[in-house]
């Protein structure tokens, strides 16, 4: 049996956008999708395919990529699907235009995965860069038993485990644990592999597969949010920046350093 | 009624309270007086007796401890399974804990394991008063914007950012209650297993507790700039650090960097070179009382968030600064 990786992935307003172009509009509570600049796929989920693509690289492997959301833009849901994964499955539902609650997206995300007849393997990125709840894949983890392993900057699997070098404050770990597991990745495990012409070609063929919440036979007391969002802003920052300035930048230099010495912070 | 008003869920380190319990600590306490309810600590581990003295003097009535050798490790599916029976018993209308190394972990699978909804990452938790509900800030799109949310189940659990709190002044005559409770652990229940452990922090200060930090970013253009930056870290007897660009280009070791998804820092003064100051970057460092920013282009983000800027190419300009600084300190 060829091990069954299943990878989280969400579609993302791009976090790099100009902050020029984010927009709250807080008497709805929600953010404004910028017209014009496309959605991508989350970064850190960006790793975790690069993570499940490198493991299917040594061994057999199939890769699914499983989101859940509304609105889905097939430039950027299929591009995990032309770096080299196998299937797409989408959850989506306009009953999730505004969810922003991650017990939610866990257990419509638990329904689809039994309905995919589980998983050996779940990589998921570390956090989404819109609402970073980092919250999803520990919650699969729990409601379907199996062991996790967060902040990973390399993932293998052998011998019926995962072995993971997990992120820790003063470097990193390195730490085992038995399948069926949940790993979650971060930006450490390195550049995602671009995607080739002929994964680019293949993923244009490959058809998503989409379900509903319905299909999953989720019920609404399932679907009741456990969170509130009761209020939705921009933080107000007025600094007011002391520009050092001086003949020359070397002089700006020299100034800076008396500048922090008259205000006493060096 | 729930019979706690909040439960802060202690983290320890080498024996003691660490400084991110107390922070959680200092953020409930409000809470519980306007609750009118104690507030009590949850502690595991090896020997937590030191651990309830100090969270006593920092505000809580009641510890719960669960002691078993099991539980020195923090792994992290024994230190759930113990957490669980804690909570459990003490019934809280509140439960917080620290967005820590383990808060990561340990957090959002407690939530999942209680069947409540969990707000992550709070600048601030507070109760209204006359209410019991539990209104939380956290930052959300990169710190972008800010979200207030509530908590539609019981316990209200929240975490907390390190840092975003100053710790409670100890009290060292206060006293409480040490409620010790059963759990039934065995090896067997730790399913994840650490093999061996690698350090790569920067030689010298650690980052998170400098009162300089001094950090660089792409726009360093490589590793050996932050040489460069390292000889000025040296005369202030600053920590160093990066963002993540810098991270990712493979020039610095990833424990450098510093931000949402890297460490927060609250220094005195943070001196940054080469870095746009995205809301990322940020996050993890809008806590330092002064910001410098060294960066040639004067309509980038950081100079919204500096007390102090040179616009400049920090070829020329790091190099006077730092002999300035130099001439400076010795004087
Ligand atoms: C979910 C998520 C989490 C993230 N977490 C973090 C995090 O924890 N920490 C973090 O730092 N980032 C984080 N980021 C990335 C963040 O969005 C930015 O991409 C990153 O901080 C940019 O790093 P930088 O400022 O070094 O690079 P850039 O944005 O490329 O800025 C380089 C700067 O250098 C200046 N410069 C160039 N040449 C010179 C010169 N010769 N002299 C002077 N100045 C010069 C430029 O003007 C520019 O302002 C995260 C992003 C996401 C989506």
């Amino acid at each position: 049996m060829p091990l069954n990786i299943v990878v989280l992935a969400k579609q993302v307003i791009d976090p790099e956008i100009p902050m020029s172009a984010f927009q709250v509009d807080r008497d709805n509570r929600r953010i404004v999708t910028p017209a014009n600049i496309p959605p991508v796929v989350n970064g850190f989920d960006e790793n975790a395919v690069e993570a499940s693509l490198q493991i299917k690289d040594s061994q057999e492997a199939s890769v699914t990529v499983l989101s859940m959301g509304t609105g889905f833009s097939m430039d950027a849901m299929k591009k995990p699907l032309a770096m080299g994964a196998d299937e797409l499955v989408l959850i989506r539902d306009d009953a999730f235009v505004n969810t922003v609650d991650s017990a939610v997206t866990t257990r419509m995300l638990v329904a689809a995965l039994n309905k995919l007849g589980g998983f050996d393997l779940l990589i998921a990125g570390r956090q989404a860069s819109d609402w970073d709840n980092a919250q999803v894949p520990l919650g699969i983890a729990e409601l379907m038993g199996a062991s996790c392993v967060t902040l990973g900057k390399k993932v293998e699997v052998g011998d019926g485990k995962v072995v993971v070098e997990r992120i820790v404050p003063e470097g990193y770990e390195v730490v085992e644990a038995p399948l069926p597991a949940v790993v979650t990745v971060s930006n450490e495990l390195g550049q995602p592999r671009y995607p080739t012409l002929r994964g680019i070609m293949a993923a244009t063929r490959k058809q998503a597969t989409v379900w509903s919440a319905d299909d999953l036979g989720v019920s609404p007391s399932e679907m009741t949010p456990l969170l509130n969002l009761v209020d939705l802003f921009v933080p107000s920052t007025v600094k007011e920046c002391d520009f050092i300035e001086g003949d020359n930048e070397e002089e700006a230099g020299r100034n800076l350093a008396l500048k922090l010495r008259e205000a006493k912070l060096i | 009624m729930a019979q706690t008003g909040v439960l802060v869920i202690g983290e320890l380190a080498d024996g003691q309270l660490s400084l991110t319990s107390k922070e959680v600590l200092a953020a409930g306490k409000p809470i519980a007086e306007q609750l009118g309810q104690p507030m009590a600590v949850a502690l595991l581990g090896a020997d937590v007796g030191g651990a309830a003295g100090e969270a006593f003097a920092c505000g809580a009535d009641v510890a719960y401890t669960a002691t078993d050798p099991l539980l020195a490790e923090n792994q992290a599916d024994l230190f759930l399974s113990a957490l669980d029976a804690l909570c459990r018993e003490a019934d809280p209308e509140v439960l917080l804990m620290g967005r820590t190394a383990i808060g990561r972990e340990v957090a959002p699978r407690l939530a999942a394991r209680l069947g409540v909804g969990l707000a992550q990452d709070c600048l601030e938790v507070s109760v209204a008063p006359g209410s019991t509900e539990l209104r939380a800030n956290r930052p959300v799109y990169g710190g972008n914007a800010m979200a207030t949310v509530s908590c539609t189940s019981s316990p209200q659990f929240a975490t907390v950012r390190p840092k975003a709190y100053e710790p409670p002044v100890p009290d060292p005559s206060r006293t409480g209650e040490i409620k010790p409770v059963q759990v039934a652990l065995d090896a067997s229940m730790a399913k994840s297993r650490v093999v061996s452990v690698v350090r790569e922090e920067a030689e010298g200060i650690k980052l998170e507790d400098a009162r300089i930090v001094v950090a660089g970013g792409r726009g360093l253009g490589g590793p050996e700039p932050f040489e460069d930056l390292e000889d000025l870290a040296k005369v202030l007897g600053a920590g160093i650090g990066a963002s993540r660009a810098a991270v990712d280009s493979g020039w610095v070791p990833a424990s450098w960097q510093i931000g949402l998804t890297g460490k927060t820092i609250t220094p005195d003064l943070y001196i940054t070179v080469a870095i746009s100051g995205a809301s990322q970057h940020i996050a993890g460092c809008s806590g330092a009382k002064v910001i410098v920013a060294i960066n040639k282009d004067a309509e980038a983000n950081i100079f919204k968030e500096a007390r102090y800027g040179v616009v400049g190419d920090w070829k020329k300009v790091l190099t006077a600064f730092t002999e300035t600084v130099r001439e400076l300190v010795k004087s």
